[in-house]
């Protein structure tokens, strides 16, 4: 997609775009503990969703249900239409459809930056080692690392490894990109240059659904803005409306404190 | 020494022996001990159990016993490797040591892989590979290296538990050393100090490659 404003079309757009990732009365729990309750979601194709919510709300939680890094007790969670399969070689398919960043960027240790962002083309996709390259190259220079190819990830800056992480999910040409807390474990001065990336590919039109208490990301980016606790989503609305008119208490209370530090 | 000079073809026969043992229960307990730890951390429940199993069974049983197995149980099962006697037990012992010294490569393994982060498992799952290649492309070659010392005592080990297949019809040192005790039974201390001396010479081999291929592997930062 082209349209420079997709990331600030009104809020009845999305909902006419077909829908990508679609979570129906979804429950999760970690023993006792209810950590997703009658969860409903759903992210149109080009849609940007931000994840908001207290720390333990279930909000990793839900990013890794999408593809079933956790298994869900019950509901429907669907991509494309299709459901989420049992662990197995469909499941692996799927994944490979699904980017997904880190709050610890995973990359490989013992692969270099080019390496990490090949291995899936290659293995998964079976593209030629030599397109797969020259389109990793191409990606680390869109994400700014192309300098950094040939080195170990622990060489590298927080904030480089991160965009090589993103580069690495984007090489699966991905239909969904899922980022959990990516910039929470990055130093002050790394934050942006991340966030830059994923403005622009919020821009460029990559459907996305990203956890963070980064609020200038969710009001430059975001479509909608989604805020959990308790393990339920208890404000679905554009970035627009939840900053300034909250519906819940919880979500006030939450706004209060995270926009006031 | 000059009993070891004189008999150098005894000992040299022991020796070969002995190096034959270690090298063909070295590969088959890298290559067993590899897939019981992959058994063990698989996904379904059933191939856990099944790995575990094997592990604590084996491990927990003394060699000699393991070698009986081999040796008397597995003819009986009209088992048998090889044309010539020399070739069978062969195999039978090599069968033995592989079956024993698999289990302690396998937890060596497996505490590497638990050395290696979630993280790095979870971002491969991610990119879409399918569990096998979860662990050989990401997994395994990280765990190896946390693994390369303790695989070195294993292999140390394995080096002298070789001796144990001179008691089923295998040649190799200590056979030759009770050959030339019997022959020369005045020259007992020479003798035992030679094939101490030859256990000492290949254990340093063992460990000395053990020491480079550490280095090799280590993590570039
Ligand atoms: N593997 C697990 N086993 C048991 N409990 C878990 C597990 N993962 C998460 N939990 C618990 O589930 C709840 C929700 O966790 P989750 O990580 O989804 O929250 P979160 O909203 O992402 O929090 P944070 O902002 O701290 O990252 C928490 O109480 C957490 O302790
Ligand atoms: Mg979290």
């Amino acid at each position: 997609m082209s349209d420079p404003s997709a990331a600030t079309t009104p809020p009845g757009a999305p909902a006419q775009r077909r829908p990508l990732v679609r979570l129906e009365h979804v429950d999760k729990h970690f023993g006792a503990l209810h950590v997703l309750r009658d969860v409903d979601l759903t992210v149109a194709e080009g849609e940007v969703v931000v994840v908001i919510g207290p720390s333990g709300s279930g909000k990793s939680t839900l990013c890794r249900t999408i593809n079933r890094l956790e298994a869900i007790d019950s509901g429907r969670i669907t991509i494309a239409g299709e459901d989420l399969p049992a662990e197995g070689k469909a499941l692996a398919k799927l994944r490979a459809d699904v980017g997904m960043v880190f709050q610890s960027f995973n990359l490989f240790a013992h692969k270099t930056v080019r390496e990490n962002v090949t291995l899936g083309p290659v293995k998964v996709r079976g593209v030629a080692a030599a397109e797969a390259r020259r389109r990793a190259d191409e990606l680390l220079e869109r994400v700014g690392v192309a300098s950094q190819a040939d080195k170990y990830p622990a060489q590298l800056s927080g904030g480089q490894q991160q965009r090589v992480a993103i580069a690495r999910a984007l090489a699966m040409d991905p239909k969904v990109m899922l980022f959990d807390e990516p910039t929470s474990a990055l130093d002050p001065e790394m934050i942006n240059e991340v966030l830059d990336v994923m403005t622009g590919l919020a821009r460029s039109g990559m459907t996305m659904v990203v956890v963070t208490h980064e609020m200038g990301f969710a009001r430059r980016a975001a479509d909608r803005v989604v805020f959990m606790a308790e393990g339920q989503v208890l404000e679905d609305a554009d970035p627009e409306t939840f900053f300034t008119a909250p519906e819940h208490e919880r979500a006030k209370d939450f706004l209060s404190k995270i926009l006031t530090h | 020494m000059q009993v070891l000079l004189d008999n150098l073809g005894t000992f040299g026969r022991g020796a070969w022996g002995t190096v034959v043992l270690f090298a063909w229960s070295a590969v088959g307990s890298l290559v067993l001990g590899t897939l019981l730890a992959c058994l063990r951390v698989a996904p379904s429940a059933a191939m856990r159990a099944a790995g575990t199993a094997y592990v604590n069974l084996v491990r927990n049983t003394p060699l000699t016993l393991v070698m009986f197995f081999s040796v008397l149980a597995l003819p009986q099962l009209q088992i048998r490797f090889g044309d010539s006697l020399n070739t069978q037990f062969r195999v039978f012992a090599v069968l033995a040591l592989v079956a024993y010294t698999s289990c302690f490569v396998c937890e060596a393994i497996r505490s590497g892989i638990n050395t290696v982060p979630v993280g790095q498992a979870e971002a491969a799952r991610a990119i879409g590979l399918p569990f096998g290649q979860v662990l050989t492309l990401v997994v395994l070659p990280q765990a190896f290296r946390a693994v390369v010392p303790p695989m070195g005592n294993i292999f140390i080990a394995l080096v002298k538990n070789t001796s144990v297949a001179s008691a089923f019809s295998n040649y190799e040192l200590i056979s030759a050393m009770r050959n030339l005790i019997e022959q020369n039974g005045n020259a007992v201390i020479s003798i035992l100090v030679g094939i101490t001396a030859a256990y000492v010479l290949l254990v340093a081999v063992v460990a000395l490659a053990f020491n480079r291929l550490e280095r090799a592997v280590g993590v570039p930062a």
